[in-house]
C-alpha cells in the first residue's frame, strides 16, 4: 500500500488501474497490510472517484452551456433545476443547467458518501468503536437533512 | 444582478482557483474568501453567493482530501471521532439560530478568534510539536498515527493530547456553523493544534476532510432552497477542485513552519471580517 502514496492524483482514472489488485481481490488474498490502511484506500478511492466524475459531469454541462447560443443569460441564471424532479426531467432533454446540477449534486453527496465509505472500512476491519463512531456521523447528517427539510 | 459573460465565468474560475489552493493548504473552505469575491468583484445577491461557498467548501474539501486521505497525511480517525462532535453541534447550532442575534455572535467570536492568534504568533517557528503524550481517550481510541513527511524526509509520528477538550472546541465550531451559515474551517484547524497538539500538516489535513462532511450536510437545503445557482457554482467548484489539487501537490513540499505562516493572517484575516460583521460593517 505504501507505493501508492507516491502515485499521481493525476494518473487516476475512474476506475482502478488493472495493473492494482481490486479491493476484493486484495480482501481474498489477505494481500491487505496493517489493516489501518484498508479504511485510508477505500474512502480515497471514494473520494476521489467522486471528484473526477462530478467534475466531468460538471465541465460537460458547461460547455454544452458555452456552445448553445444564447446559452448564457439573465435568464439563465434565474431559472435552474432545484429538486430532484426538476434534474432528472432536464437531464430527459439533455438541459445543459440540468447537467451542471447533476455533477454539482453528485459533489456535495461525495462526503457522505465518503463517510459511507470510512464505515465499510472499519466494519472490515472490525473496529467496532470506529463503525459505531461512524455510524453517529452519517445518522446525524441524515437526521440534519431531514431537519433541513422538514423545518 | 450579475451580468454573466464567458470573461466573468473565466474570471470566476480563476479566482476559485486561489480560493481552492489556499484553502486546501491551511484546511479553511475558502467560503470566508468566495462570499466577498462573489458580492463584492461580481455583484452576485448575497444569497447566491452563500449558497455557492457551500459548494465551493465541499470542493475544497473532496479535492484535497481526495489527495490527502490517499497519502496517509488526513488522520480519518481524528477526523470521524471529532466530527461526531461537529455534525451534533451543527444541528444545535441550527436549533438557536432563531434565538441568538447573529450580530453580537459574529462580534463575540471575531474577539475569540483575534485573542487566539496570540498562541498561534508564538507556535510560528515550530516545526513538529514537542513532548505531546496521548492522553487515555487518544489510547483508547488509537488517535496518534504518522504522516509521511516530504520535507522532512521522514515519516512522522505524533501522538494526541486535551481529547475532550479537542472534541469541546469541535462541539463549538459545529454550533458556530449552524448558527452562523459559516464552515468554521479555523476554529478545526485551531482545535487540533493549539489543543490536541497535532502537527499543523495533520490539523489542516484533517479539518479539509471534516468541513466537507459538516457542509454536505446543509448543502442539500441550499440546493432545494435555489440557492445555488449552477451557471456560477460550475466555474466555482472546478476552479477549486484544481486548486485543491495543485495546493495538494504545494502542502507535502512544505515545511509545517511556512504553513503556519500562511495560516496565521488568513485566521487574523477571517477574525476581522468576523468583527467588521458584527459591527454592521461590509457585507
Amino acid at each position: 500500500m505504501k507505493k501508492h502514496s507516491t502515485n499521481h492524483f493525476r494518473t487516476e482514472s475512474l476506475s482502478l488501474p488493472s495493473d492494482r489488485p481490486s479491493i476484493s481481490d486484495q480482501l481474498k488474498h489477505k494481500t491487505l497490510p496493517a489493516n489501518k490502511h484498508f479504511t485510508t484506500f477505500i474512502t480515497g478511492w471514494i473520494l476521489r472517484s467522486g471528484v473526477i466524475l462530478s467534475a466531468s459531469i460538471t465541465l460537460l454541462g458547461l460547455l454544452l452551456m458555452l456552445i448553445h447560443p444564447g446559452g448564457i443569460s439573465e435568464q439563465s441564471l434565474q431559472l435552474f433545476p432545484q429538486t430532484l424532479g426538476q434534474v432528472w426531467l432536464g437531464l430527459m432533454t439533455l438541459q445543459p443547467q440540468a447537467i451542471i446540477a447533476l455533477g454539482l449534486l453528485l459533489l456535495i453527496a461525495t462526503p457522505v458518501l465518503s463517510v459511507t465509505a470510512a464505515l465499510v472500512g472499519f466494519a472490515l476491519e472490525h473496529d467496532r468503536s470506529y463503525v459505531v463512531i461512524a455510524l453517529i456521523v452519517l445518522a446525524t447528517l441524515v437526521m440534519s437533512f431531514w431537519l433541513g427539510k422538514a423545518g | 444582478m450579475i451580468h454573466l459573460s464567458l470573461v466573468i465565468i473565466l474570471l470566476i474560475f480563476v479566482s476559485a482557483m486561489l480560493a481552492g489552493t489556499l484553502g486546501s493548504l491551511v484546511g479553511l473552505g475558502g467560503g470566508v474568501l468566495i462570499v466577498p469575491l462573489l458580492t463584492l468583484a461580481f455583484g452576485l445577491p448575497i444569497r447566491y453567493a452563500i449558497g455557492t461557498s457551500i459548494v465551493a467548501v465541499i470542493a475544497t474539501s473532496s479535492g484535497a482530501a481526495a489527495a490527502y486521505v490517499r497519502n496517509n497525511m488526513t488522520n480519518m480517525r481524528i477526523g470521524l471521532f471529532l466530527e461526531m462532535a461537529t455534525t451534533i453541534g451543527a444541528i444545535c447550532g441550527a436549533f438557536l439560530a432563531g434565538l441568538l442575534a447573529p450580530a453580537s455572535l459574529f462580534l463575540i467570536f471575531g474577539v475569540i478568534l483575534l485573542i487566539s492568534v496570540i498562541p498561534q504568533v508564538f507556535k510560528i517557528g515550530e516545526e513538529l510539536p514537542k513532548g505531546v503524550h496521548n492522553d487515555r481517550w487518544a489510547t483508547w481510541l488509537h488517535l496518534g498515527g504518522s504522516y509521511p513527511d516530504q520535507r522532512l524526509g521522514r515519516e512522522v509520528s505524533y501522538q494526541v493530547t486535551r481529547t475532550p477538550l479537542g472534541l469541546a472546541m469541535m462541539y463549538v465550531a459545529g454550533v458556530l456553523s449552524g448558527l452562523l451559515g459559516i464552515g468554521s474551517g479555523t476554529l478545526k484547524v485551531l482545535a487540533m493544534d493549539t489543543i490536541m497538539c497535532l502537527p499543523m500538516k495533520v490539523s489542516t489535513t484533517t479539518s479539509n476532510f471534516m468541513i466537507g462532511v459538516t457542509a454536505a450536510a446543509s448543502a442539500g437545503i441550499y440546493f432545494a432552497r435555489g440557492d445555488i445557482p449552477p451557471l456560477v457554482a460550475a466555474p466555482v467548484a472546478l476552479g477549486i477542485l484544481l486548486g485543491a489539487f495543485v495546493g495538494a501537490r504545494l502542502l507535502s513540499r512544505l515545511s509545517n513552519k511556512t504553513l503556519r505562516l500562511i495560516f496565521v493572517p488568513i485566521m487574523a484575516f477571517v477574525a476581522v471580517e468576523m468583527v467588521l460583521r458584527g459591527l454592521g460593517i461590509g457585507s
